[in-house]
């Protein structure tokens, strides 16, 4: 049985879990039907071009894990930004772990999807805001959708701001030959109000592990939303990761994706701006090596007036890894006067390393700003010959021009700690050690 | 110290030194002129070990080592320091870290720990000083948005905290304004001792004033056509290039 089919039945037994009279159950059905009729993705599509989901679906995935997995805070600790405080939501093999989370409900909700679709409490929100950004026809959003039961949920209402910082972290233990995860999260920043979010996956073993993960994101008027991706999985990790964000008017959202690890990445982000002057950032630091892939499509949608969008990728490819960049804008007619910015940037330091980097513009609006721009090459050699000639030997200069190349894209994470973290893998996967702090 | 010996290179077949000798001893101070396209800023990257330039005959010998099969970062730590005429930008690196970076490169090549780290501070501080560069500049990226002076004014800052045996400064004249060229010079001087020594490759006389050379060279089509005092320096700016591309003709 592939794993469509095997996903197609256990969605009955799925079913048998859950409560059938809630309104969301019709929510799942429907998606289940566009699944089932679309499958997974194949290459002949142009948005799957460069990316292949055909041997991880040879794979005999475990849809639902054992319920009794159990991990130790000191064995997983680095994992976490463990040197500051932080609201956890973790996950382990897809079922929340009391043990290493800490939530609230002090003023905010940081807690679980599974609290939310089941108790009235959250009925209104979830009518309001469930499903309603993500897509109902992108066939592994709809898969996601299906089986929609856990994952992180985040209220913070009007004016207000968590004390600290909120990590999503999802474990895979490896208690299963192969294990499939599909979390659902939902986030909803009301007016005025801010959140910082660090998501992660990360399995513990070299067990098969395939994540296809939807997060919605709502940010009301001048809401202020930063969102860190940490991506260094495993070599037998893959990861889908949707994440679909409605914005309003005054707001101001980023989105930080630093991929340096897993077998196969997939990055669907997809920005909708309803409203006017607002700022969506979109920024990438991906360092690669192996067999490794990674493929970050992002899709921004100016709908109204006066708004800005900036896209920063920059990759550096070793060995045999495969990178792809595909930026979508579309700036619609009524948009005038719309800021639409976008870089990626490559170097590959493999001649077996591949980069596809592909802009798609469409441009209703005649007073718009538009600026992209891509760049494929090797490290400069007038640079290098510049930091040799001051005594730098040339495997530390190429480091330095490495990390001076990622760097400037670190200038806008906000949480110190995380920044001086991402700084530190950034020189572990290059291979070196600088003569200063990182 | 240096001995360049019949010195042939080119680049991408196209012969640009054609025997070059030249000998510069410690505490000496020679001036290479000559028009431009004579091979000026080649012999300086040659010197410095740039790859893209094939050494096809002769060497280059310092203290009585041949530098032939010697990186770039192996000449800085033997003591060869090449100040660039068109200093490369690298965003994202501050001058600071930078020096740092280089400074503790150096030290480990010579088996030596790193430099503590308030030692190190107070010697930017003392050299940056000496060279009148503001403090904020060294927190900066590396020669990004640097005006013409700045960069070089930047090398001189490099050259003072490095300390090298051998400097050669690559037209380190242009760009600057007259103040920035007393102030660069006068930081020359200053790191001027019987133990090393200065080659000042210039198109103009003007930074002579300042830097006064022992020896004067003319390069001309990859050849030193001629060697003299410094008032050799005042008879090019007297007279222009042409006499000498005349005399080689011959």
């Amino acid at each position: 049985m592939d794993l469509k089919d095997k996903l197609v039945s256990s969605f009955m037994a799925f079913e048998n879990n859950v409560d059938v009279d809630h309104p969301v159950h019709d929510v799942r059905t429907e998606a289940m039907k566009n699944f089932e009729i679309k499958g997974f993705p194949s290459k002949k599509e142009e948005a799957w071009k460069y990316t292949s989901l055909n041997s991880l679906q040879k794979i005999d995935f475990s849809i639902f894990p054992k319920q009794d997995n159990a991990l130790d805070y000191k064995d997983v600790k680095k994992y976490f930004i463990h040197d500051i405080d932080t609201y956890k939501i973790v996950f382990i093999d897809g079922i929340f772990s009391s043990n290493l989370s800490e939530t609230t409900h002090d003023g905010v909700d940081i807690c679980l999807m599974s609290s939310a679709l089941t108790k009235p409490m959250y009925k209104q929100i979830i009518d309001v805001y469930f499903n309603k950004v993500a897509s109902k026809d992108e066939s592994l959003t709809t898969l996601n959708t299906a089986f929609s039961r856990e994952g992180a949920y985040i209220y913070i209402p009007k004016n207000k701001m968590p004390k600290k910082p909120v990590e999503i972290v999802h474990f895979a233990t490896g208690n299963e030959a192969s294990l499939m995860l599909q979390p659902r999260n939902l986030i909803i920043v009301e007016e005025n109000a801010e959140l910082q979010v660090i998501e992660r996956h990360q399995s513990l073993t070299s067990n098969e592990v395939l994540t296809n993960c939807v997060t919605e994101i709502f940010a009301a008027k001048s809401a202020n939303i930063d969102y860190y991706k940490v991506q260094n999985d495993v070599a037998t990790a893959s990861l889908i990761d949707n994440t679909y964000i409605n914005q309003k008017s005054k707001s101001f959202v980023n989105v930080h994706t630093f991929s340096f690890g897993g077998k196969l990445t997939r990055n669907n982000l997809n920005f909708y701006q309803n409203g006017e002057y607002m700022d969506s950032t979109m920024k990438g630091v991906t360092i690669l090596g192996e067999k490794q892939h990674v493929d970050h499509h992002t899709l921004v949608h100016h709908i109204e007036p006066n708004c800005e969008s900036h896209q920063d990728y920059k990759g550096i490819y070793g060995e045999n890894s495969t990178g792809v960049f595909n930026g979508k804008i579309i700036v619609d007619k009524i948009a005038q006067k719309t800021n639409a910015f976008q870089q990626n940037n490559n170097i590959l330091i493999s001649d077996k390393a591949t980069i596809n980097t592909k802009p798609q513009l469409e441009i209703f609006a005649d007073d718009v700003k538009c600026s992209h721009g891509c760049t494929i090459g090797q490290l400069d050699e007038d640079a290098m010959f510049y930091l040799q000639s001051r005594g730098i030997p040339e495997k530390e200069a190429r480091a330095l021009l490495m990390y001076a190349f990622a760097n400037n894209v670190l200038e806008s994470v906000r949480i110190p700690e995380l920044k001086a973290r991402i700084n530190k893998l950034i020189a572990k996967k290059l291979g070196v050690n600088l003569g200063f702090d990182l | 110290m240096l001995k360049i010996n019949d010195l042939h290179a080119s680049v991408e077949d196209k012969e640009i030194l054609k025997g070059i000798n030249l000998e510069v001893n410690a505490g000496e101070v020679h001036a290479i002129m000559g028009p431009n396209g004579s091979g000026k800023s080649t012999l300086a990257s040659v010197i410095a070990g740039k790859e893209e330039f094939e050494v096809t005959k002769g060497n280059v010998v310092l203290d009585g080592e041949d530098l032939e099969d010697d990186a770039p970062e192996d000449r800085a730590h033997k003591g060869v320091f090449l100040s660039f005429q068109y200093p490369v930008e690298i965003p994202g690196v501050s001058v600071t870290n930078f020096m740092k970076t280089a400074i503790n490169e150096s030290r480990k090549a010579k088996g030596l720990e790193d430099m503590p780290a308030n030692q190190m501070l107070k010697l930017i501080r003392e050299k940056a000083e000496m060279l009148e560069i503001d403090r904020k500049f060294l927190s900066r990226s590396l020669n990004e948005g640097f005006s013409g002076g700045e960069k070089k004014r930047n090398e001189i800052f490099q050259m003072a905290m490095l300390e090298p045996k051998l400097a050669i400064l690559d037209e380190t004249d242009s760009g600057l304004d007259i103040d920035a060229l007393r102030i660069v010079a006068n930081g020359v001087n200053k790191l001027k001792s019987k133990d090393n020594a200065v080659i000042v490759i210039t198109h103009y006389q003007r930074l002579l004033e300042y830097i006064v050379p022992d020896f004067v060279h003319v390069l001309h089509n990859g050849k030193i056509v001629k060697s003299g005092g410094k008032e050799l320096a005042l008879e090019l700016e007297a007279k222009g290039y042409d006499w000498i591309k005349q005399e080689s003709l011959v």
